[in-house]
């Protein structure tokens, strides 16, 4: 009963113990905060790494691809079925975009992916990631609505703006032609691909190597061969009355690197049969304004509505990969916000990116694949279905991994990070907890004519050290309770409190444009607060044990001595 | 149990008509030093003495006589080096550490010079402590208001009612002692060791705090060992021992410390 008593006493009137109490206080909830936001931040950047990538990836070991998709596709099905929600078929190839910028030519690599939008949506989110579904916001005001309602299904059409945007700038190059303007101003708006040299007859040979080629490339490859022939240089598109053959050879390219087919549009309104989702990273930079605060803006290079020109290599059967180029048109903008997908991934129609790599069986009109992408119906089988197509499949074929694996190195990365972090924030705790060793060192001195009293009437030492054992209880309860209400009302309200901070000072404390995330990602698991709570008080108990126990050894006779 | 209520019964008998023979208390060979850096200091070099019960003795000396350590060591604060501690005939300096814990919550009770009363606790609940230390939560809260009404009791005895809630910093000397006396009596004991009880007090509330303990000793039969340094003081007491350097100098009989 004494016990208790004098360590609530104890509690109560030693303000020196606040101090105890402060430092277990800020250790717990900087531990909260600290792996709050760790656990948000990887967790969101799990789910970005995630991403677009499939559960499950199915690929083959090269990018000529594999001709037996319809095969391959049962063969995932056979082996693990029960397992998969669903599945699409893609290409990947490395490639080459190039676009007009600044009066200069940008040529970027980029990773092609040739998808099946609505596959592709089935197998991992795609329509969050596309531009014209998103709002505009800046500083906190939508300035455009989504141009795109969220239950269109994603397809390769321009939206109206982009339409609008291409008419424009179509009608600006007749403009621009009629009067034989030079082409010398501007930045943004000028149409890509006009002509520097007159290489467009240089496009011409990959298509001309070899018939196949042709073949495979066009449906209709006598009639993209006559054009070809009357699409040589300074001619431009036909239905372009006006031609300025010396500066302007712009359209006359496009045919020529990529043949048209039958339903090739002459309208250079009309967007290109081969279309493009681009990455954002690739076509756009951050740039502050100076001249508005300096605030952060988004300056694209490449709009939808576009043209930009790609190149790629061949994947015929039989024969050696050959450059291949071909001229697509921009549907939408790709932001993930893993900078890794958004500056390196290039989406294209699959069939169109199949024809242009001679991918489709001349025999059959099947088009080779290089990946199967999957959707598991609960990711906790990933294992399981690994092993299962592992099996299924002849190695060496096909590679199956899980985007886990896939991203192994990166998420690896976090978890140590995360690790190490802990650690030493732990170390923080234990320095709480020097520090109530100290504090509880000088109560017990203090203390010592009243243990010496205790003892007088009758207290066992046993006794004595239980007032001190409970009293670091306490405190590492108190300390580590109000610890944790401070640290999850930090995570709560952590977005508002950067703000302040950096009202107060003037600086940004979370860039978005470093991170892509506009506010602080947190996360709070109630196993880890928990966790940092119970190691609080354990650390606090464990600081007051040798305190307590040299105050249980204290001699009676010495201690009421002691004045 | 038994021995308390005999010693707070009415039918207590006066110390007077005590058989002489009944020691209560009683030091036998005691001998005490204490270590000062590698110097053996000796405190108590053969001390008998032995206490009747209901006896009223004082122990007198000069400064570092041993007087205080023959206290403690009756008090079994501290163990000696040689010789033997009894309690109604049987040695308890070496019995098992509860044991003498127990013993001091039980048996003896004490009043230091300084009061040494618990500062962060109210009167009641330092008056209170060694009920609490005696008991365990569970025992001790189911007989509460037994408890306090018997704190409160002895409180008003020692004549501190209106000072209940009172922290001892807001006590004067004389209360505070007359507190310790509260406390010490709440456990019931059996002996009483007061050491310099009034050292630290005016004349006045030296000689209250004296008449308490000589009615303590005169009405309920408490046995009281006294030390003190004051002969005035000492020789209200039935017995005077006088130390000498760790010895015991003269053993007078109660009549004639009382007369002289």
């Amino acid at each position: 009963m004494y016990k208790i008593l004098l360590c609530l006493r104890y509690l109560r009137t030693r303000y020196i113990a606040l101090a105890s109490i402060i430092s277990v206080m800020l250790g717990v909830a900087t531990m909260i905060v600290v792996n709050s936001v760790m656990s948000g931040f990887s967790g969101e950047m799990r789910e970005r790494l995630h991403g677009i990538l499939a559960d499950v990836i199915v690929e083959t070991s090269g990018i000529e691809g594999s001709h037996t998709a319809d095969e391959d596709m049962a063969i995932v099905e056979q082996a693990a079925g029960q397992f998969i929600k669903a599945m699409t078929a893609t290409v990947e190839v490395y490639g080459m975009m190039s676009f007009q910028y600044a009066g200069q030519y940008v040529t970027v690599p980029v990773t092609l992916i040739g998808i099946d939008p609505k596959g592709k949506a089935q197998v991992g989110p795609l329509v969050q990631y596309l531009d014209s579904y998103q709002e505009v916001v800046e500083d906190g005001v939508v300035t455009r609505p989504p141009l795109r309602s969220a239950d269109e299904p994603p397809g390769w059409e321009l939206t109206d703006a982009a339409k609008e945007y291409r008419k424009t700038w179509v009608e600006m190059q007749r403009w621009r032609e009629d009067f034989n303007i030079e082409d010398r101003y501007g930045v943004g708006h000028e149409p890509p691909f006009h002509e520097v040299s007159p290489a467009g007859a240089t496009d011409a040979p990959p298509f001309t190597s070899t018939e196949q080629a042709e073949e495979v490339i066009t449906t209709s490859h006598s009639t993209a061969a006559e054009e070809l022939d009357e699409l040589t240089p300074e001619v431009p598109a036909t239905d372009l009355a006006s031609q300025g053959p010396e500066f302007e050879t712009e359209l006359p390219e496009f045919p020529d690197a990529f043949p048209p087919t039958d339903e090739e549009p002459i309208d250079p309104e009309d967007p290109f049969p081969a279309r493009l989702y681009v990455g954002a990273g690739k076509i756009s930079f951050p740039w502050r304004d100076p001249e508005n605060e300096g605030k952060v803006k988004v300056h694209w290079m490449v709009r939808p509505g576009d043209d930009v020109k790609i190149s790629t290599v061949s994947a015929v059967a039989g024969m050696p990969p050959e450059p291949r180029h071909f001229v697509a048109t921009v549907v939408d903008v790709f932001k993930s916000g893993m900078s890794e997908y958004d500056a390196q991934l290039v989406f294209c129609n699959r069939e169109e990116l199949q024809k242009a790599r001679g991918m489709i069986d001349p025999n059959t009109g099947k088009g080779s694949i290089t990946s199967i992408q999957i959707k598991l119906k609960d990711y906790q089988h990933a294992d399981e279905v690994i092993r299962r197509l592992q099996a299924a499949f002849p190695p060496g074929r096909y590679v199956v991994k899980t985007w886990e694996q896939k991203q192994g190195p990166l998420l690896a990365a976090v978890e140590i990070e995360s690790a190490i972090l802990n650690v030493l924030l732990f170390l923080i705790i234990t320095v709480a907890g020097f520090g109530i060793l100290a504090i509880f060192f000088m109560i017990v001195v203090e203390k010592t004519r009243d243990i010496g009293i205790l003892k007088a009437l009758g207290a066992s030492s046993g006794g004595v050290m239980t007032i001190f054992l409970s009293y670091g209880l306490a405190l590492g309860v108190v300390g580590s309770g109000v610890g944790v209400v401070i640290g999850l009302l930090f995570v709560r309200y952590i977005n508002e409190i950067e703000e302040a901070i950096t009202w107060l000072t003037g600086r940004k404390v979370f860039d978005e444009t470093i991170y892509y995330f506009p506010t602080i990602p947190t996360h709070v698991e109630p196993g880890m607060v928990v966790g940092v709570a119970l190691g609080a008080m354990i650390i606090a108990i464990l600081a007051s044990v040798l305190p307590a126990r040299r105050a249980a050894r204290l001699h009676p006779v010495e201690a009421l001595r002691y004045e | 149990m038994t021995v308390d209520s005999t010693l707070h019964s009415e039918e207590a008998p006066s110390p007077r008509t005590l058989n002489m023979l009944e020691h209560h208390v009683r030091a036998v060979a005691l001998e005490k030093s204490y270590l000062k850096g590698n110097h053996k200091i000796p405190v108590l070099r053969g001390v008998n003495v032995s206490i009747r019960k209901g006896e009223f003795l004082s122990i007198v000396g000069q400064s570092g006589s041993g007087k205080s350590t023959l206290l403690h060591l009756l008090g079994l604060l501290d163990s000696p080096n040689v010789g033997e501690i009894e309690l109604q005939g049987k040695r308890i300096d070496d019995l098992p550490a509860h044991a003498r814990d127990e013993l001091r919550n039980r048996v003896f009770g004490f009043i230091f010079q300084f009061y040494h009363l618990l500062p962060e606790l109210s009167l009641l609940e330092n008056v209170l402590s060694p009920l609490m230390i005696r008991h365990g939560l569970r025992e001790y809260l189911r007989h509460r208001r037994e408890y306090r009404a018997a704190a409160r009791e002895i409180i008003g005895r020692v004549g501190l009612d209106h000072r209940m809630k009172h922290k001892p910093s807001e006590m004067s000397g004389g209360e505070m002692q007359r507190a310790a006396i509260a406390r010490a009596l709440v456990a019931r004991p059996q002996i009483l060791l007061a050491d310099e009880p009034t050292g630290n007090l005016d004349a006045q509330s030296g000689r209250e705090v004296m008449d308490l303990l000589r009615r303590l000793n005169e009405l309920e039969g408490l046995t009281i060992i006294m030390v003190t340094h004051d002969d005035s003081i000492a020789r209200q007491a039935h017995r005077i021992v006088r130390l000498n350097e760790g010895r015991i100098e003269v053993l007078g009989d109660q009549a004639s410390t009382r007369t002289g």
